[in-house]
């Protein structure tokens, strides 16, 4: 793997036995996990190419009992690895061999739904859709909605900062989230951010926001609930060029409409996708683009009505617009159904998660094209066309020697790629140690060093989730990575697609 | 006079290797804000210009000594806008002093907060280095989120240099309507409405009158005014725009001007006489010379803070205390990126 793991550190029988006791002290004993049987379950999270066994894994119940863990392991200078539902597709609840694995899947109840406040308040173990479920019935929702929000948990989604398909109008977890209890390596529970709309101080709950379990353990989220939209519309519309549905995608923008939705597929992933679920999706296409719109019904028709007539003036060579409510979610059963489709055509498959401004799709995608030749990979592209995060799915075969690494690197190349044209190394899913190495890409020096020094704020002995998010410099130096900053490369003048 | 970043890094890098304090200082349109703090004058109103604006992007990029009118002027011609609404407070408000003060207007519970739309911030910390936080892209999640620290901190953390944010197409239409109700009926009301899908952008009491905004499609605007009924005013504009610069004339009283930001559902209440409910009840406006410790209390009391806005004792503390553990975070923080405490010194808190 061009990523090394995590080293691995001090694991003497007798010191494992001694941590084993001191917390089976406090917990009850089905809630300290430490045979190789029991710990095997947490030995990977979504990214499941990195593998790690932790130390202890512990289980506890209570916001006392995760204050007593963190107390004892900053007492023992043993790091913490903490975990929600463990779907991250970067690897940032990957165990530590010398670490403790803290599981906060008992964190599951809804505390509250307040439907004046328009407020949830939940444990950070419940899982994304269960918020939206409970807050049904008030006609409100939580809308950030990532794809595996059936099994993804709150506590995760704000590690992580979730975004999803919604997020080009309703933002991502930042944007709705009011407050957070945290417990800080010391085991001191504090709260950030407030039940008003901000404040005092500095703003430490955007800061918290995407740390990667680097900064505190989270214990309770409080969560805005929107409402739900009166009426939804989709449109589908094919192109037989990847340009025009780019600048379709710009058009629409640059028209005043701010889409709920609005997802591009390659003809790879259309023809995938179309094999899988049948929704009737156009085979011949290039390009195939999903625009949504929602409102009020008065707002949905208009708005509908003028996308159509960009999406003509675009050059679509296909318009369909869903009749119904059941059509509607025809047309997303594909979209939604992207990656295990690309799972039933490739016994592998690696997912890409960089952002770059929506004006560089045509030459990113095109180099894309020319890296997948280059590596004899093939590439599948979904993208949230609409906020510029693209996904391309490597598809690869892991039992085949060799080929995860060369798919690593091609997926380092396409991190670049996206840092060259002013973008970002990871849009959603977060550095983990997946893109640890592209870190250097992306920051200098003194940018990764001003990162360590945020993190000694919270954490002076480096012991939440360390070897994560952050690369040290040396690792930079190892990996010898040339630093692009704000899309100027040196030698700018020079061809680069 | 145009200002150089390496100009900047220089003056900062000086005054680190003396450990002399600086007072950043933009338009000179928010003195009154925060506390007082005493330095030498780095005033960076000359490093001004739009770097790049593409409005199908939804962002723009501009030097932090930008006026802030310059960037509206060039949002409004292709239809766009900053959509937090920032409060100028004066002709020469530049960007670097609104991200710096972190304040948004009346569309905030609605549209969101200048830090939910803040996406990349180039800066000069307190050692004097030049970094570059976020991007110019809406998801972003490489590293901890530092644009979004720089909101509201004051100039405590860096010398600002560069700013993108994402902005907004202006909406087609937009009807304000007032209502003649009491201060617990119009809390109650707004609280109502938001928690349906209508085209809200702003809602305020005065004491007297509520007034709502709708911004969206004609069609959406006109169904929701409909719903809600009330009487149309003429001219809606202006009055969001005289609430947002505090040019009302509540806001002429030489009292020191309290703002309380509460969860938007706590009940009014009749102590120290008149009140002005924006944001449909989450900041609240308060001219009056109780002590701060009582007003503080009042807000605390019910899970929100008070800031001494504007008069006052501006040497002592104007922001909400805080808990002792989040005091021990800020400084821990603060000397992350400036260690000889030499940016805007005591602006926020007195010992930071």
């Amino acid at each position: 793997m061009t990523t090394p793991m995590p080293k691995l550190a001090n694991t003497d029988p007798a010191k494992k036995q001694s941590l084993v006791d001191s917390l089976r002290a406090f917990l009850p004993s089905a809630s300290v996990l430490y045979s190789d049987e029991e710990l095997k379950p947490y030995e990977c999270d979504g990214l499941s190419a990195y593998r790690q066994v932790p130390l202890v894994a512990v289980l506890p119940e209570t916001v006392e009992q995760v204050q007593h863990i963190l107390r004892l392991c900053s007492a023992r200078k043993v790091p913490v690895v903490a975990r929600g539902a463990g779907t991250g597709l970067s690897g940032g609840a990957l165990p530590l061999a010398d670490g403790v694995l803290l599981g906060l899947a008992k964190f599951n109840r809804i505390l509250e739904i307040d439907p004046v406040k328009r407020i949830a308040r939940v444990q950070p173990g419940v899982r994304n859709l269960a918020v939206s479920q409970a807050a049904a019935p008030h006609a409100l929702y939580y809308a950030p909605d990532p794809s595996s929000q059936i099994a993804c948990s709150i506590g995760g989604n704000v590690a992580e900062n979730a975004g999803g398909v919604h997020c080009l109008k309703y933002g991502l977890t930042v944007h709705n989230i009011l407050k957070l209890e945290v417990v800080t390596i010391d085991g001191e529970l504090i709260t950030i951010g407030a039940d008003g709309l901000d404040s005092p101080g500095y703003d430490l709950l955007a800061l918290m926001t995407g740390s990667e379990g680097m900064l505190g353990v989270i214990v309770e989220v409080t969560v805005r609930l929107l409402p739900q939209p009166e009426s939804a519309q989709v449109i589908l519309a094919a192109f037989d060029d990847i340009e025009n549905a780019g600048s379709a995608v710009a058009h629409i923008i640059g028209a005043g409409i701010i889409p709920a939705g609005l997802e591009m597929m390659d003809k790879p992933a259309i023809r995938a996708t179309e094999d899988f679920v049948h929704a009737n999706y156009p085979t011949d296409a290039e390009a195939m683009l999903l625009c949504e719109v929602d409102g009020t019904s008065a707002e949905v028709a208009e708005q509908i009505a003028r996308v159509e007539d960009v999406l003509n003036s675009c050059g679509a060579t296909e318009i369909r617009r869903a009749s119904d409510e059941q059509e509607r979610m025809v047309f997303w059963s594909g979209r939604k159904a992207a990656f295990p489709a690309v799972g039933r055509i490739s016994p592998d498959y690696y997912c890409m998660d960089g952002t770059i401004p929506r004006r560089r799709l045509s030459k990113v995608l095109t180099r894309i094209g020319q890296l997948s030749e280059e590596y004899g990979l093939r590439i599948v592209n979904v993208f949230h066309a609409g906020d510029g995060n693209l996904h391309p799915l490597i598809l690869y075969d892991a039992n085949k020697p060799g080929e995860l690494e060369r798919t690593e690197e091609l997926g380092g190349k396409i991190c670049q790629l996206c840092v060259e044209v002013g973008g970002t190394i990871t849009g959603e899913h977060g550095v983990g140690v997946e893109k640890i190495d592209q870190m250097c890409v992306q920051f200098d020096k003194s940018e990764l060093t001003q990162f360590h020094a945020v993190k000694h704020a919270f954490d002076p002995d480096g012991l939440l989730n360390p070897g994560k998010g952050v690369p040290t410099l040396r690792r930079c130096a190892e990996f010898g990575a040339m630093h692009v900053h704000g899309g100027k490369l040196p030698h700018a003048d020079l061809p680069r697609f | 006079m145009t200002l150089e970043s390496k100009d900047i890094e220089a003056i900062v890098r000086a005054a680190a290797a003396e450990a002399a304090p600086l007072r950043i200082r933009g338009g000179d349109t928010k003195a009154f804000y925060g506390r007082q703090t005493n330095g030498q004058l780095l005033d960076v109103s000359g490093h001004a210009g739009i770097i790049s604006y593409e409005p199908t992007e939804l962002v723009i990029t501009a030097r932090a000594g930008t006026r802030l009118k310059d960037i509206e002027a060039a949002l409004a011609e292709s239809d766009q806008m900053l959509s937090f609404e920032p409060p100028h407070f004066g002709d020469g408000a530049t960007l670097g002093g609104a991200v710096a003060s972190g304040l948004s207007g009346p569309a905030r519970p609605y549209t969101g907060a200048l830090r939910d739309f803040l996406l990349g911030v180039v800066c000069i910390n307190g050692a004097g280095e030049r970094l570059s936080f976020g991007g110019q892209v809406m998801k972003n999640v490489a590293g901890y989120d530092i644009s979004r620290l720089m909101a509201g901190a004051m100039g405590t953390l860096g010398v600002m240099l560069e700013l993108s944010l994402k902005v907004l197409p202006k909406p087609t239409c937009e009807l304000t309507l007032a209502f003649a109700v009491d201060a617990a009926t119009a809390i109650a009301t707004t609280a109502k409405w938001a928690a349906q899908p209508l085209p809200f952008s702003a809602a305020c009491h005065d004491g007297e009158i509520l007034r709502v905004r709708l911004s969206g499609s004609e069609s959406g605007v006109n169904a929701a005014h409909q719903k809600i009924g009330g009487e149309e005013v003429a001219d809606g504009d202006s009055y969001w725009q005289a609430l947002r610069e505090h040019r009302l004339p509540y806001f002429s009283n030489t009292q020191p001007l309290w703002r309380l930001s509460v969860p938007a559902t706590t009940p009014a209440t009749s102590i120290n006489g008149q009140w002005i409910l924006d944001w449909g009840g989450a900041q609240r406006w308060c001219v009056s010379d109780i002590p701060a410790d009582l007003i503080r209390q009042q807000a605390s009391s019910v899970g929100g803070h008070a800031i001494l806005f504007r008069g006052g004792d501006r040497t002592s503390e104007v922001f909400h205390p805080l808990p002792a553990p989040l005091v021990t975070l800020h400084r821990r923080l603060r000397d992350a990126f400036d260690p000889k405490k030499i940016l805007n010194p005591g602006r926020l808190y007195r010992d930071l």
